[in-house]
């Protein structure tokens, strides 16, 4: 046995693969006696293979700063994570109260405010927020749905159970690289697709189209997908799923309205554009309408878009529910609109314009992790535990610089899952970003980005900060 | 299709054509200067003078040697026509249309680039020289063997055929006219089988020497520029170029042939008439430098009217928000 699997040890941690040392659980079992059946050295050389796929598939993300033809290339672990069908069950049903429940909220803020009213959530709380336009009120996209792609960040920690971190409503990214993961995973370990029942996340691509076309009326509606260009460090997403749903991947440039609607520049004259499934800021879709100083954007496209000329998904406006402090207040809009209790819990959070739980959190930095309330990525984040005295110092003094812009959480102990370092696998932390998509019902891709932060102790999983990924299989 | 798209796979099928191209011209150099004989030098400088970059080359490396000169062509980045930079931009390219293309077209410009720029990085010893650019070659032409195999033979495609073809004529007229540059050692040397050796040194590089011989037997220069120039089947030849490129260009916009919609139809059509209604003698009557030299700023002038005719972005007139009643 080339690989000692009785001596890993998940050391305290929820681990996804192990029960307890040398224990794996039921669903991983079969994978882990396959590692240990290989010869000395296997696991290392397909680790090598699957890296040699990536760089000629060319997989990247990050395109800024690098002197490398701008990308980076993508990092990857084989060694998969594995969620049992009933925790995939529970999670799915989380993830379908909590989209209808962000929706009928984000249509209420821009309608009659009933819940600010009832005073659930604070006034000021929403006309603060950055992801609040005002443009937008009033609005009435198809079928009263704003977001129609959602990827929804959960962790697993120490008692067992999922959390939600964070709800990413505006334009979340990632999807391909559980598409391409699959590939990878396919290609290294064919036998192990052969003996798992692991359920397919193929099928996404087509599920996209058909939540985009339902927002038109139209028979054969003309989708497109608006990328900022090559430059932009989620392209090759928007190209690959442009590619998987055979529509036109379109840069604002393409793109001009004429007579109310949308049209695209093809080299048979202007052509008419029913949906747009848009990878640009809200802010950045329309100088007229929002930002006049911006250069990118498509003049006159919002104006359209009131009229129903043409559809867009996420409607903008979506970013109010993406705010980390409006976060807090979700299971509250989940009790408020459906009357149900939430199935999948928050993370317990401090809002640091609430006074009393500044108060707490300035005087537990040590403990805490402060994030930005509209950054994301893990920009903006300071983690207590890890910061220096001076670093916790510079944090309280932005806080009460800006209390509106920062939330405080527990430091959790997110949950491991075994990955390969150098010729044994050692316990990395990870989350979950499911895909969750709404058109004439919710759909739950069975899979997600498992992201792994790749340093040694590090609970940062962030491709832009040390970052890796891993396939997700769900089984079924 | 979307002006943009057309653009980059124009561009993209232009420049990978170009990599193709550059690697030719490397080779035949190479070949004729092996064949020299014995106390002759060789000469690099006509390569460098028929890539149409003489200045770019001279500010930065000043004196012709085998070494600089493949450097420049092959690796140098500040070369915008190298080898290196080719693949470059032909991977941009890519990476802007990747939903227009092939999965397979992509990972094959990727992969294309990745040998290219390690090679450009690691540095190439003669010994491997050669093995590159037969390298170079066979990626390029396992890219336009992908591109036939899984892209539809639609718009898209003929605009790729239509960059490829109309960079290839371009390469053509420049290998043949590589010989006009390459002196030989006296005069007297014309006609000898020396002559003849660096006549199917050029015919070899352009992969041309055994469907030559499979027309014409043996070789004269006459002969030789006639099969280059105005075969119409050998789809490296010039007018075969132009034929295929003429098709495509009709199947984009629709019109038929023998008639023009365009300004990149007629003047595409006139350069084709011309190699059909003529022979060698017509066209190298005054030079054949001097015809090769001309034909090269009509096929410019074809690219150009092609440009202003599909791909570049036009205003589309429109009275943009509020100007309607409601």
């Amino acid at each position: 046995m080339s690989i000692r699997f009785s001596h890993y040890d998940p050391e305290g941690y929820y681990d996804e693969l192990y029960e307890e040392k040398g224990q794996p659980r039921p669903g991983s079992t079969l994978l882990l006696r396959k590692f240990a059946s290989l010869p000395e050295g296997e696991l290392k050389k397909r680790q090598e293979a699957a890296e040699r796929v990536i760089l000629n598939m060319g997989m990247t993300f990050g395109v800024y700063g690098s002197d490398d033809g701008h990308e980076q290339i993508f990092p990857f672990d084989i060694v998969p994570r594995i969620v049992s069908a009933s925790d995939w069950e529970h999670i799915e049903s989380g993830l379908r109260q909590r989209m209808r429940a962000l929706n009928l909220f984000i249509d209420d803020v821009y309608h009659d405010q009933k819940i600010l009213k009832n005073g659930v959530i604070p006034n000021e709380l929403i006309y603060s927020s950055k992801g609040f336009l005002q443009p937008c009120m009033g609005l009435n996209p198809p079928r009263g749905i704003w977001c129609h792609i959602a990827g929804i960040d959960l962790v697993r920690i120490s008692d067992g159970r999922y959390y939600v971190l964070e709800d990413n409503t505006r334009c979340p990214s990632g999807v391909a690289y559980v598409l391409e993961a699959r590939q990878v995973m396919k290609r290294t370990f064919p036998e192990l697709f052969e003996a798992y029942r692991v359920r397919p996340v193929d099928g996404y691509p087509i599920q996209l189209l058909e939540t985009l076309r339902s927002l038109s009326d139209l028979p054969d509606p003309t989708v497109v997908i608006l990328t900022p260009g090559t430059f932009n460090s989620a392209y090759y997403e928007h190209s690959l799923l442009a590619q998987k749903m055979g529509v036109e991947l379109v840069e604002a440039s393409d793109l001009v309205v004429v007579d109310g609607s949308v049209h695209m520049r093809t080299t048979k004259g202007s052509q008419r554009v029913d949906v747009i499934y848009r990878r640009i800021n809200a802010d950045y879709l329309d100088p007229l309408a929002f930002r006049n100083d911006s250069v990118l954007g498509v003049p006159g496209l919002m104006d359209s878009y009131k009229r129903g000329r043409v559809a867009l998904a996420n409607a903008p406006g979506t970013g109010v529910s993406d705010d980390k402090a409006v976060y807090a207040y979700i299971p509250k809009i989940i009790n408020y609109y459906l009357a149900e209790e939430p199935i999948l819990a928050n993370v317990p959070t401090y809002v640091c314009s609430d006074r009393r739980d500044r108060a707490y959190v300035l005087e537990h930095l040590d403990q805490l992790v402060v994030k930005a309330t509209n950054e994301a990525g893990g920009y903006g984040m300071m983690i207590g535990p890890h910061a220096s005295t001076q670093e916790r110092a510079d944090c309280a003094r932005r806080i009460e610089a800006d209390p509106r812009n920062y939330i405080a959480q527990p430091t959790l102990a997110l949950s491991r899952v075994p990955t390969l370092v150098d010729d044994h696998l050692e316990g990395r932390h990870v989350d979950l970003r499911p895909y969750v998509l709404y058109g004439r019902d919710v759909y739950v891709l069975p899979g997600g980005m498992t992201r792994v932060a790749l340093r040694k102790g590090s609970l940062v999983v962030n491709s832009s900060q040390g970052g890796g990924n891993k396939d997700t299989w769900v089984l079924s | 299709m979307l002006s943009r798209v057309a653009s980059s796979i124009y561009w993209l099928n232009r420049y990978i054509e170009r990599a193709e191209n550059y690697a030719r011209f490397i080779e035949v150099n190479l070949n004729l200067t092996l064949d020299l004989p014995r106390g002759t030098t060789e000469q690099w400088e006509p390569l460098v003078a028929t890539t149409g970059d003489h200045e770019s080359f001279t500010g930065r490396y000043g004196k012709a040697t085998k070494e600089t000169v493949i450097q420049f062509l092959l690796a140098d980045a500040e070369n915008a026509n190298s080898i290196l930079s080719c693949l470059l931009a032909a991977r941009e390219n890519a990476r802007s249309v990747r939903e227009v293309i092939s999965t397979d077209m992509w990972e094959q410009v990727n992969r294309f680039y990745l040998i290219v720029r390690a090679a450009a990085s690691k540095g190439l010893s003669s010994q491997n020289v050669h093995a590159f650019l037969a390298d170079v070659k066979a990626n390029s032409h396992l890219f336009l063997g992908i591109t036939d195999a899984t892209m539809s033979h639609g718009e898209g495609w003929h605009f790729a055929r239509l960059g490829r073809l109309l960079e290839r004529a371009d390469k053509t007229s420049r290998i043949l006219d590589v010989k006009y540059f390459m002196l030989l050692p006296t005069v007297a040397e014309v006609g000898t089988p020396f002559d003849i050796i660096q006549w199917s040194a050029l015919l070899k590089s352009a992969s041309a020497l055994e469907m030559y011989y499979k027309r014409f037997g043996r070789i004269s220069p006459d002969d030789v520029a006639t099969f280059l120039i105005l075969d119409s089947t050998f789809p490296r030849a010039i007018r075969y170029c132009l034929i295929k490129s003429e098709d495509s260009l009709h199947a984009i916009s629709g019109s038929e042939h023998g008639s023009y919609q365009n300004l990149a139809e007629k003047r595409l059509g006139r350069l084709r008439a011309e190699l059909d209604f003529g022979d060698l003698e017509d066209c190298v009557s005054g030079g054949l430098h001097e015809f090769l030299d001309r034909f090269q700023g009509e096929l410019n002038r074809v690219g150009d009217a092609v440009f202003d005719t599909f791909l570049a972005p036009r205003p589309i007139h429109s009275t943009i928000t509020g100007a309607e009643a409601q």
